[in-house]
């Protein structure tokens, strides 16, 4: 009989030669794609030069995105910058983007289709996990793994057991796929999932679009996972359609799939979530959420900077403005959500509200550029870290949420939900 | 290999972010990374930490960001071996790749207090309190890992032996 997989061993099995994986397995696997950016590639690109390889394993299974402190903030990330900028001339490296070409990694490299349904992405960036939305195997790593798949293109991985999650019920109004993944992670733990798989299922979930996916696949790594995944579906094939000409192939999970632990999860009675100051955790319904003034709000990130989300933000803000002392910071996550957003009147819509809107970077998320705390700050963010200092200060706070709960809470200046207004 | 150290002790969720703050990320350089180890964290602990100094943490030590800074910044700062309750998984390999010793022991993070001075054998994964004689023991590192760190990492490690196989 053949052995029973779930859609994770299968990517994984095929990626190592193998019929067949099984969790604690270490295999050796090829690697579709390695991606690194301007904070991990320069020291990946110490690893390339120092193991003295003159070339890449396939300068067109690389990808080099300049987008965590772009446009450059200081000399010294310039410097970075410019490392791997010439790396990737000198190397022949294909993928290579920055200014008007880029965005933010995670959002640009679907976009562009460069992942497809399985296939296996290894990034030296913790949220490289974001493609397991499209179906595909992907996980982060540090720069010296990322440097030596640039030169064999292969990496050794541990067969990591899956945590099933089943999503069932219908979800309330201005909830979304950032309110599913923080209740999950409530439930889990930041270490509730540490060198296992999250698969992501259920009647919910195959209604969910691509946007609400990339979202929730993005923050596995907040329970700890290697990988978070969605079986690739209908939706996933429509999203795919008009991007690449390469087909992917689409894996699912074998219905004897052994799993580390199946958790059922009726969303019915899910508010829209608040991650408290100062773990992503810290995860309680916004009714039972005190109403903290806000000095700042942030709508971007890998997490959530795509077009659903700016549009969430812009219905919420339309003939509204965003409250005297708040400010409330907009990043569409790559130039073509940008350009869609001035298509579609959003931007607008957010500037008359009293938003800035930046260039695609990754920026505050990690307390880089573009939206600072100062000391004592409170902020409120749609992104996927609240640590402490990881927006600014050491002694400023954040709070992650939805795009709506971010708009909302601009216009009220505290921490809100949008019926209050 | 052995080592000898002083205790440094941090609790659960350590995470990346808090070793080494992302405002010091526009740097690749070990000695300046080391410099701002665990800066807002600990700022008492890059002025008073000693070359061959142990950290022993709770769960869950390296949880985040996967910026191989942050071991980078603790071994550039003189530490000699993490012991901890459990480790994120970027972090682990993080660790071993470049050649810093990371150690899982429940009952020794339970047993040991700031400042205890320790001898910690990696590859038996003994660890003796040299003030109260007491013996802990840690789950051992798979062979190929010992290797590595030996090797004084992943990179030395292929130089000196050709590509990997750990399989």
């Amino acid at each position: 009989m053949t052995p029973q997989m779930t859609i994770t061993e299968k990517i994984l099995a095929s990626h190592a030669g193998q019929d067949s994986v099984s969790p604690g397995d270490l295999i050796e696997v090829n690697v579709d794609l390695a991606l690194a950016n301007d904070i991990t590639a320069p020291l990946a690109i110490g690893v390339v030069k120092e193991l003295g390889a003159n070339r890449v394993f396939d300068p067109e299974k690389i990808a080099l995105v300049a987008d965590h402190f772009v446009p450059n903030k200081d000399i010294e990330s310039a410097r970075q910058a410019k490392t791997m900028k010439e790396f990737a001339r000198g190397y022949n490296i294909k993928h290579y983007f920055e200014s008007g070409e880029s965005g933010i990694e995670h959002v640009i490299l679907p976009e562009k289709g460069l992942v497809l349904p399985g296939d296996l992405v290894i990034g030296a960036d913790s949220h490289t996990c974001t493609y397991g939305a499209l179906g595909a195997f992907s996980a982060g790593v540090g720069s010296t793994d990322l440097g030596i798949i640039m030169v064999t293109g292969r990496i050794w991985l541990k067969v990591p057991a899956t945590i099933k999650l089943v999503y069932e019920g219908h979800l309330r109004p201005w909830v979304e796929g950032k309110d599913l993944i923080l209740f999950t992670l409530g439930r889990l733990g930041t270490a509730g999932a540490v060198y296992k798989a999250l698969e992501f299922s259920g009647e919910l979930i195959k209604r969910l679009s691509m946007d609400q996916r990339f979202t929730m696949a993005n923050m596995a790594v907040e329970c700890g996972a290697k990988n978070g995944i969605f079986e690739p579906d209908d939706i996933t094939h429509a999203y795919l359609e008009h991007l690449t000409d390469r087909k992917g192939s689409f894996y699912y999970s074998d219905k004897g799939a052994v799993y580390d632990q199946v958790v059922n999860i009726n969303v019915n009675e899910i508010e829209p979530q608040v991650a408290i100051p100062h773990s992503p955790d810290n995860v309680r319904p916004i009714s039972e959420v005190d109403p903290v003034r806000l000095d700042q709000v942030f709508i971007g990130s890998c997490t959530n900077g795509r077009s659903e989300d700016l549009r969430v933000a812009a219905g919420i803000l339309k003939g509204r403005s965003v409250a005297r002392d708040t400010r409330l910071i907009v990043i569409p996550g790559s130039p073509l959500i940008y350009k869609q957003a001035i298509r579609e009147g959003v931007l607008e819509i957010l500037l008359d509200a009293g938003a800035v809107i930046g260039p695609p970077t990754c920026g505050p998320c990690l307390g880089g550029h573009m939206g600072v705390l100062a000391e004592g700050e409170k902020g409120l963010s749609t992104s996927n870290r609240n640590f402490r200092g990881r927006m600014g200060h050491p002694k400023s706070e954040v709070y992650l949420a939805s795009p709506a709960i971010a708009a909302a809470s601009a216009v009220l200046g505290r921490i809100g939900a949008p019926e209050e207004l | 290999m052995e080592f000898k150290g002083r205790v440094w002790k941090f609790g659960d969720h350590v995470d990346t972010d808090l070793i080494i703050p992302a405002k010091f990320l526009n740097v690749s350089d070990n000695s300046v990374l080391a410099s701002n180890c665990f800066a807002d964290l600990r700022p008492d602990f890059v002025k008073n930490v000693q070359r061959g100094d142990i950290i022993v943490a709770g769960s869950n030590f390296g949880c985040g960001s996967s910026r191989e800074h942050a071991p980078l910044a603790i071994k550039g700062a003189g530490i000699s071996v993490i012991i901890a309750r459990s480790f994120s998984r970027i972090f682990y390999r993080n660790a071993i790749n470049i050649g810093l010793p990371i150690l899982e022991s429940e009952e020794a993070v339970a047993g040991l207090s700031e400042g205890t001075v320790l001898f910690v054998d990696l590859v038996s994964g003994k660890i003796k309190d040299l003030g109260s004689s007491e013996i802990f023991f840690s789950k051992p590192i798979p062979d190929f890992m010992i290797k590595i760190i030996q090797a004084g990492g992943l990179v030395d490690y292929i130089k000196n032996h050709g590509l990997l196989n750990p399989a």
